[in-house]
């Protein structure tokens, strides 16, 4: 397998655009990617898309040559992949094996989901589908619900507390604060956040992420070539995917997600890292259970001890291992199809100093974790300034 | 789901209050699901009855099998 190289970013802001469509926003995305890497499109030997509903969302079908003619691919391979909340991680995934085998010398990956043009309990209802429907999703379950009841369970095994999730909360959106690509840029009080509009006990709204409209794209080659193009590319150390069922109540114990674990575990072991030398990352808080949950299911805390991790700051910026420096999915947005893709860009941003006043202290190995559904897809990627 | 209701019946294993629900379910709302446990020893997602704070069902409550419409099972604490 060869080293690969992330040698461009771009990223649309996250966010409500009634007056952007789906394939816009995605190809806005690719042509700062593009720029970024120096390239022109017609180099682009394939095109991996990563995108959960847009037949549901907006009606459009067979999304990756829709958006790559558009974007000036010229009769390459343009294929969707579909993995829920996990769509474009596992596009990056399987861009990433395919450089990485020999396959092709420069590959696009890429994520977009446009959420806005939909009310509401129509989302709630478009995103249960990434659940078993058979069971959870014919008993009323939303995400919210199944994240609600791990959170549950956690409070009832470890002792978890409200002020705890409001915490993770409130750090994200100070970070998103700072953002100037996030959708909500708000700051919050943890007073606010406990007295949030319940959307499903424990959980207020202000633990949910959001619906947003956005897009995320990234161009990476063989690391020996990266220098052809520009001098700050940032390495790939390891990706890694996984899977779970998809039904929450076929697991054993709820409070944590093996998915996750096992990403981690083989990320870590191919990058050569351990989580104690991870020193930025970007998890999947869908909800603000989720982050808690993944920082212990990477090792970054023991199990059951992430709650008064995050209440003590350890995940802020100026904290011993800062989480979600972009606001994360809770204050940033979260346009699920993007979401994957639109991690690993801000770990490069971070690795390549380029953070503004978000920017970590030390920032040479950073790990982004992508999730799909409530654990049956995950994907974590380890990242390396070059 | 076979059995008699008896091995129907379960403890609670985790539940939520839903406040927010899908268009399908619009008019339920509030409701309350749990995953319980059954006596028979299946791991199911269902619907506990009752909108009153004394009928909701905690962590570790016993819950017993009411009736199963458009295959969702209800259950009521006991």
């Amino acid at each position: 397998m060869r080293s690969v190289a992330i040698i461009g970013i771009g990223k649309t802001a996250f966010g409500a655009f009634p007056d952007r469509d789906l394939r816009s926003l995605a190809v806005g995305s690719i042509h700062h990617a593009l720029t970024d890497a120096n390239v022109s499109a017609s180099a682009v030997e394939a095109f991996y898309l990563g995108n959960f509903a847009g037949p549901s969302f907006v009606g459009q079908n067979h999304l990756a040559p829709y958006i790559g003619t558009a974007a000036g691919f010229e009769g390459i391979p343009c294929t969707r992949f579909e993995d829920a909340c996990a769509s474009s991680g596992s596009a990056f995934f399987h861009a990433w094996q395919s450089v990485a085998a020999g396959v092709y010398d420069m590959v696009v990956a890429a994520g977009v989901e446009k959420m806005t043009s939909q009310s509401t309990p129509r989302v709630t209802e478009i995103l249960a589908g990434a659940g078993d429907m058979s069971g959870e999703g014919r008993a009323g379950a939303t995400f919210p619900a199944l994240f609600a009841m791990i959170a549950r369970r956690h409070m009832h095994q470890y002792g978890t507390t409200r002020e705890q999730l409001a915490a993770v909360s409130v750090k994200n959106h100070a970070n998103g604060a700072k953002n100037p690509q996030a959708h909500m840029r708000k700051v919050i009080t943890l007073e606010q956040a406990l007295a949030g509009k319940p959307i499903a006990e424990p959980l207020t709204v202000y633990d949910c992420s959001l619906i947003s409209d956005g897009a995320a794209a990234v161009v990476i080659v063989p690391a020996a070539q990266a220098q052809r193009y520009t001098s700050r590319s940032v390495r790939v150390l390891s990706v890694a995917q996984t899977s779970d069922y998809v039904a929450l109540d076929c697991k054993q114990d709820i409070t944590l997600f093996p998915a996750v674990k096992s990403a981690g575990e083989k990320a870590y072991a191919a990058a050569g890292v351990g989580p104690q030398e991870i020193q930025v990352a970007e998890l999947h808080d869908c909800f603000t259970i989720a982050e808690m949950v993944a920082s212990e299911d990477l090792g970054f805390v023991p199990k059951g001890e992430g709650g008064p991790w995050a209440a003590a700051g350890c995940s802020a910026i100026t904290g011993r291992l800062p989480i979600n420096t972009s606001g994360g999915l809770k204050s940033k947005g979260h346009p699920v199809g993007a979401t994957g893709v639109g991690q690993i860009c801000d770990i490069v941003m971070q690795l390549r100093g380029d953070a503004g006043e978000r920017q970590v202290a030390r920032h040479q190995v950073g790990l982004a974790q992508n999730l799909g559904g409530s654990g049956a897809t995950c994907v974590v990627t380890i990242l390396r300034a070059a | 789901m076979m059995g008699s209701f008896e091995s129907r019946d379960g403890t609670v294993y985790t539940e939520t209050i839903v406040h927010s629900p899908p268009e399908q379910y619009a008019a339920d709302a509030p409701y309350q699901l749990a995953i319980i446990d059954t006596d028979a020893g299946a791991r199911v997602t269902v619907r506990v009855l009752g909108k009153e704070r004394h009928e909701l069902a905690r962590i570790g409550d016993r819950v017993s099998f009411v009736e199963e419409r458009n295959g969702v099972a209800y259950y009521r604490k006991i």
